[in-house]
């Protein structure tokens, strides 16, 4: 086979699991050391440069890190990337004099930014620094988008928002709030020079079953007790809902159930049921929000699909569902489903959380922007450019709801866009990402980092007691992580940017690095046509899609091959350390990203600025 | 940190043997030998032929001299009988303990000083006896564990570290062992693993005195040039010439062969060896046969490695003595002691 090109910068960055899980690639074990060696603000500042929002996501991030990460390969638990991200931004100093400060002249390049979602904040966070006149527009009262609408204050504190928002508008950032942008065609008419679209997903989806609209509250208005989950969230949020009946049931079995179940205990209810379709393993939302329901005793039942409202005298008193029953292959997917019987649930009030969709109104067909049937935009998947030229999107408004990691990495390949349109260049011209190699070797037994393995299992986040929980809407439920459950959680994370680096001219083909490996993840072998027949020889293979078999060059003495599985290796450096000829070195491989900031770098050289 | 030590982890999904047990579970104390030893090698190769034959470590015993080789058996199968004999005495006391105990599995570990200086006596009379065990000679040409001094098995001409001319011809172990009886002669390269593995496992699961001679490089004092045991050396002129597979009972229906390519020899225990000649005309059931073999490859100085000999007929010490079959610790003691009275009429018949 060919040797293995790890100058491809990708080919060490998708050895760091949790990295090259995190569509902002944040640099998970790099962060972590620095809070091993308790310099938090540090921790902060790197986290910052790739997800914007340590202090928000260091909370309620939606962690496509954790699932990804090593550790969860070799036993159960992933490392708790999440929490010691927070950990980062609760133990950081002031680090207000280390942002990057609003510029003392602007570039006169003025951008319209709809939304004061975490996309069109990171997009500003890229560009006001560059010198870019950045105007927010927000049809709230408060900037922050779904993250203060919609995401309860007991996950994510109002002060923790406000403070990291707080770091982008003192970058001299316009933010007007309580202004909706309601034509397209009247914005573009003012004559920005780029326009951003982070208007989020906003439409909860509605569920018409029959008697859907046949309540009737004090005034007359149809559908009385039926909630659309994130406007119902936004309402609460915004202090215009105070209470709730005491039996509610929601319909779907997402995120925004999680969040719509634990508020409506807030606000009084006592009998809440979270009313699943299907069984267990096809939940949309995350296990950890599911623990935190049931935790709060929320009661999830399975097999349940809604049929019809139930009222009497115009008021809602229960909803019909039907009983399902799934048959399930050994893959997990359903072939065939069956009803069994119908049931009656009573409840006061339901609350729909199904789902959201784009919508547009305010975009009219005159602007060029083409949207299709759903209102989804056409949009480049690379620049994010619509079909009108100089009008980007970015965030849930871009491809549909996502999550708030995905929005701040739209807005930084955003920001890019509107850099290089500014100044008249091709936009698909953006700086690749590079690799760093840099020796982590001290000494006889000694890296720069802590190489061994600790079995130490995953620390348990601790939790606000069950009866000073709902005491008020805003009692953060987390408390964050102790000194001990810090110390202990940093030594879990395995280093997986500090690579193994092999040098073939040096090996003797001694079988000292394949004796050493704890997890016999190396071998040498006959070279061989295709990496099935290689990784044969490997005694603990398995093959786990994404996850690559290194292949040296020939060896000097047999002209065999070395080959490593990098599924399982524990990064611990044993077989650097036990290599006699250190044809096996340790090296910390940093990614770079290349943000708008640095995109003129060849005309920084060139022009000698 | 001022030392390390290999972790133990148990991985899900990490493949078990017939005894539910992972491969660690058959590793033992982290070496303390020198990164790169050969010896390390053989140690990890044991520890997987015990790990796929699944033997109960505890019904293993592991025995040893003096040496670096010696302290090998430190290094694996970690809950099983171990002993590290004085130097050269490993053959003795493994015999007094096969004949206490013959239903476990014995392997001898040793160097080429420990084997053919002071223990060339007790290590020829081992296998003239025909000891029911394994005895896995780590072949490096010097004293390691002694900083370098040339051993016995050192060829003519091969240089010191510092430049000293070995004059004294070798003893070959492999020679010896044809000569005086050994049932089972093979010779390994701790480079080899593919060779050395199931060479083990055959050796283990023969009935008799078993000897690999196992070239086993020492990275600190004969790794240079001039020298004949370095790793370069031994890559250079390794032949392996007869390739031998061990399998066990249970798997014969599957493992099909081709007649002709392959020579079988029935074990003992039911399982059997497929040997199979990767050199034509050669048959290590012929001792003469191999005898002239080793005979014609030394002079072309390349290493002729494999299974070279074979006698899967030949009684053991256990079976020549009519040892008792149960292990003593397994009698009652009024048998095992049946006192002095007897012990008197005993005697009688001698008189
Ligand atoms: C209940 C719920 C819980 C969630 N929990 C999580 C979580 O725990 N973790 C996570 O990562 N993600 C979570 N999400 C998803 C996440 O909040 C969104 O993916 C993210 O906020 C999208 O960011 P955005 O910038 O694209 O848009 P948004 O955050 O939706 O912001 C868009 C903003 O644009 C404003 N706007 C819309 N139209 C106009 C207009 N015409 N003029 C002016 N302003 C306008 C809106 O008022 C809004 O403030 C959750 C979503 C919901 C609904
Ligand atoms: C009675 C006695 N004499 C001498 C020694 C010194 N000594 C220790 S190890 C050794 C030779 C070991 O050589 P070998 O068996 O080849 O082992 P290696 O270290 O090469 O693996 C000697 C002579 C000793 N320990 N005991
Ligand atoms: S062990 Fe550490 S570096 Fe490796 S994937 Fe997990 S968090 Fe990332
Ligand atoms: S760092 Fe080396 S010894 Fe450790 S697990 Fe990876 S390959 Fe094995
Ligand atoms: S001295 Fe030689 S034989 Fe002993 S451990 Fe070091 S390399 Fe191995
Ligand atoms: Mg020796």
């Amino acid at each position: 086979m060919r040797p293995t090109n790890t100058r491809n910068p990708d080919y060490f960055h998708k050895v760091v699991d949790c990295q090259w899980a995190c569509p902002a690639h944040t640099p998970v074990p790099a962060y972590i050391r620095l809070i091993a060696q308790g310099r938090y603000s540090d921790a902060y500042m790197l986290n910052r440069e790739s997800n914007v929002f340590p202090g928000i996501l260091g909370r309620v991030c939606d962690r496509p890190c954790e699932p990804a990460c090593r550790r969860g390969r070799l036993e159960e638990e992933p490392v708790a990337i999440c929490r010691l991200k927070r950990v980062a931004a609760d133990h950081r100093d002031d680090i207000t004099d280390q942002l990057p400060k609003k510029p003392a002249k602007t570039n006169g390049k003025r951008i319209a930014l709809i939304g004061a979602g975490p996309a069109s904040f990171t997009v500003a966070n890229d560009l006001a620094p560059l010198g870019y006149e950045c105007t927010i527009f927000e049809k709230l009262s408060e900037p922050g988008g779904l993250m203060r609408s919609n995401i309860p204050a007991f996950r994510l504190p109002e002060q923790v928002l406000s403070e990291e928002l707080g770091y982008i508008l003192g970058m001299g950032v316009e933010l007007k709030l309580g202004h909706s942008v309601d034509s397209m065609d009247a914005l573009l008419e003012e004559g920005w020079d780029a326009v951003f679209v982070g208007s989020g997903a906003p439409r909860g989806k509605d569920l018409n079953l029959p008697g859907r609209w046949d309540t009737k509250d004090a005034d007359g208005v149809a559908g009385a007790n039926v909630h659309i989950g994130i406007d119902w969230l936004g309402s609460v949020a915004f202090e215009h809902t105070k209470a709730i009946g005491e039996n509610v049931l929601i319909i779907g079995v997402g995120n925004t159930a999680m969040d719509c179940c634990r508020t409506s205990l807030r606000l009084g209810a006592k009998n809440v049921k979270v009313m699943a379709r299907k069984p267990r393993a096809f939940f949309k939302a995350s296990a950890w929000e599911l623990e935190d329901a049931e935790e709060e005793n929320v009661e999830i039942i399975v097999n349940h699909s809604p049929k019809s409202f139930v009222l009497k005298d115009g008021k809602l008193t229960g909803m019909v569902f039907e009983v399902m029953e799934y048959e399930i292959d050994e893959s997990g997917k359903i072939i065939s489903q069956n009803m069994t019987g119908e049931t009656t649930i009573a409840c006061d009030d339901v609350i729909l959380a199904i789902g959201q969709d784009n919508a547009f109104p305010w975009i009219e067909e005159t602007s060029g922007i083409k949207l299709d049937k759903w209102h989804v935009p056409e949009v480049d998947e690379a620049t994010f450019e619509s079909t009108r030229k100089g009008v980007f999107f970015g965030g849930d408004a871009a491809f549909g709801p996502k999550n708030i990691i995905w929005a701040v990495e739209h807005g930084h390949q955003v920001a890019i866009s509107i850099h290089k349109h500014c100044q008249g260049k091709m936009l698909s011209g953006r700086l690749p990402n590079e690799v760093d190699m840099l020796p982590t070797k001290m000494g006889m037994f000694e890296w720069r980092y802590s190489n061994s393995y600790d079995d130490a299992a995953r620390r348990k986040m601790t939790h606000v007691e069950l009866t000073k929980r709902f005491e008020d809407l805003d009692v953060e439920v987390e408390l964050g992580f102790t000194a001990e459950q810090i110390a202990t959680e940093v030594e879990r994370c395995l280093n997986c940017d500090i690579q193994t680096v092999f040098e073939a001219s040096l090996c003797e083909e001694c079988d000292a690095c394949i004796d050493i490996c704890p997890v016999e993840c190396l071998s040498m072998t006959p070279d061989a046509e295709d990496e099935a027949e290689l990784r044969a020889s490997l005694s603990a293979s398995e093959i786990i899609e994404g996850q690559a078999l290194y292949v040296s060059d020939a060896l000097p003495l047999t002209g065999r091959v070395m080959i490593k599985d990098e599924n399982v290796c524990l990064h611990c450096g044993l077989c650097a350390e036990r290599c006699p000829t250190a044809a096996w070195d340790m090296k910390e491989s940093l990614i770079e990203i290349h943000y708008a900031d640095e995109q003129d770098a060849e005309q920084k050289i060139g022009g000698g600025a | 940190m001022t030392s390390f030590v290999k972790p133990f982890i148990r991985r899900k999904n990490e493949p078990t043997n017939d005894l539910g047990l992972v491969r660690a579970d058959y590793d033992g104390a982290m070496s303390t030998l020198c990164a790169g030893c050969g010896h390390d090698s053989v140690t990890a190769t044991m520890a997987r032929a015990f790990f796929e034959l699944s033997i109960e470590p505890h019904m293993a015993v592991k025995v040893s001299g003096i040496g670096c080789s010696s302290k090998t058996t430190a290094y694996f199968l970690r809950e099983s009988h171990g002993i590290n004999t004085v130097h050269g005495r490993m053959p003795s006391v493994a015999t007094g303990a096969i004949a206490a105990n013959h239903q476990l599995a014995y392997i001898g570990v040793s160097g080429d000083g420990d084997s053919l200086s002071i223990g060339l006596g007790q290590f020829v009379h081992a296998m003239r006896r025909n000891v029911n065990m394994l005895y896995v000679l780590e072949n490096n040409g010097v004293y390691g564990l002694t900083k370098g001094q040339f051993s016995a098995a050192a060829d003519i001409g091969s240089t010191a570290k510092k430049g000293a001319v070995n004059e004294l011809p070798p003893i070959d172990p492999v020679s010896l062992a044809l000569s005086v009886g050994a049932t089972f002669v093979a010779r390994g390269f701790s480079g080899d693993r593919d060779q050395l593995l199931p060479l083990i496992k055959a050796g283990l699961k023969h009935k008799g005195f078993g000897l690999i001679d196992v070239i086993s490089p020492c990275v600190s004092f004969n790794d240079h040039k001039g020298s004949t045991k370095s790793y370069a050396h031994a890559y250079k002129y390794y032949n392996p010439a007869i390739h031998a597979d061990y399998v066990p009972p249970s798997q014969q229906i599957k493992a099909a062969y081709a007649a002709g390519e392959v020579m079988p020899v029935k074990l003992h225990d039911g399982g059997e060896i497929r040997l199979r000649k990767l050199e034509n005309g050669y048959d290590p059931r012929d001792r003469a046969a191999a005898i002239g073999k080793l005979f014609e490859s030394g002079e072309s100085s390349e290493i002729i490695t494999g299974l070279l000999y074979i006698n899967e007929d030949h009684k053991d010490m256990h079976d020549m003595a009519r040892m008792e079959d149960r292990p003593l610790n397994q009698i009652p003691y009024a048998e095992l002691n049946p006192g002095a009275a007897k012990l008197k009429e005993l005697q009688k018949g001698f008189r």
